[in-house]
């Protein structure tokens, strides 16, 4: 007995308009909200929350950012140095700016120290970059709303 | 003799989509992979070129010297100001004792205002240090920041024994 195909052979296509336009709009959320300044956070330190840190209306010249972690290390860019022998880097810094016609009391040394470091560790580190002769300071915070 | 036209096709062109979508697809796997909800950070300025102490030199006539206590964990116990007003831990009083100070009004140019000069244990633990700053530089008032002292500098470092 001959068995008659009714299949419809035409592929079926479903409308990908609204999908796509939810798809971009996700994209454009996410372009917009991506923040390329955290290249110089380090995912090992957790600042203290000040009510009265608010982000800088322009960014800060010259900046030397240095992560200081609970244990005492020092995170410079890519390296690690503990306080003590951090001078080699700082000097390297020194250097660059003066390539450029600069020192080093023209650059902001920004600190950001894990909340349950030792201040007298802070110290010891502001110390260390006044030897080579950083003089302006920013210690970061954390904004916490009341 | 009459013409003959071929008719268009009435079909309907479309664009193959299919590798554009998983393009966009990627783009989107992308940005949801890297996104990260952080909060915002803002910066204590603390300018402390070397010599003279660790501090600059104080021009002013009130110079205030904040000492601050820890015990064996970290914690602070005492904020001592000027060898004779203790208030405990609190970062409020601190704060109101500035504000007296300095009649709430913050200085017309930073570098005109009062001093403060921190001086801590070195195991105090650096939110407290922070908490200190946060006490004596200004307060908050709805979305307004009140500046008060803008001049922090830090004493020497207490070695532990």
């Amino acid at each position: 007995m001959a068995i008659k195909q009714n299949f419809d052979t035409k592929v079926a296509e479903g409308d990908m308009t609204a999908m796509i336009d939810m798809v971009f709009q996700l994209i454009i959320f996410f372009m917009v909200l991506i923040n390329f300044s955290q290249e110089d956070q380090n995912e090992k330190i957790k600042l203290p929350a000040s009510e009265l840190a608010k982000p800088a209306e322009a960014p800060l010249e010259h900046p030397v950012v240095l992560n200081l972690d609970f244990s005492g290390s020092v995170y410079m860019g890519a390296d690690v140095a503990t306080v003590a022998s951090l001078r080699p880097l700082l000097q390297v810094e020194a250097d660059a700016l003066k390539a450029k016609g600069l020192g080093a009391k023209d650059a902001n040394v920004i600190i950001r120290a894990h909340q349950r470091t030792a201040g007298g560790l802070v110290q010891e580190l502001i110390k260390k970059c006044q030897e080579v002769g950083f003089e302006k300071f920013a210690l970061r915070a954390q904004e916490e709303r009341p | 003799m009459a013409m003959k036209f071929k008719s268009r096709s009435s079909e309907k062109v479309e664009m193959q989509l299919t590798s554009m979508i998983d393009v966009i697809f990627l783009l989107l796997i992308f940005f949801v992979m890297t996104f990260r909800i952080s909060a915002q950070e803002g910066d204590f300025n603390v300018k402390m070129p070397i010599g003279g102490g660790q501090g600059t030199a104080d021009t002013t006539d009130i110079p205030i010297k904040l000492r601050l206590r820890a015990n064996t964990d970290g914690e602070l116990v005492d904020i001592v100001v000027d060898d004779s007003r203790s208030f405990g831990n609190d970062f409020g009083k601190l704060r109101e004792f500035i504000l007296q100070l300095t009649g709430g009004n913050a200085p017309p140019k930073p570098e005109d205002g009062p001093e403060v000069e921190i001086d801590l244990d070195y195991n105090l633990r650096y939110e407290f240090v922070i908490g200190a700053i946060t006490a004596v530089t200004g307060r908050r008032q709805g979305d307004k920041i009140e500046r008060l002292v803008e001049r922090i500098k830090f004493a020497a470092p207490r070695k532990p024994q």
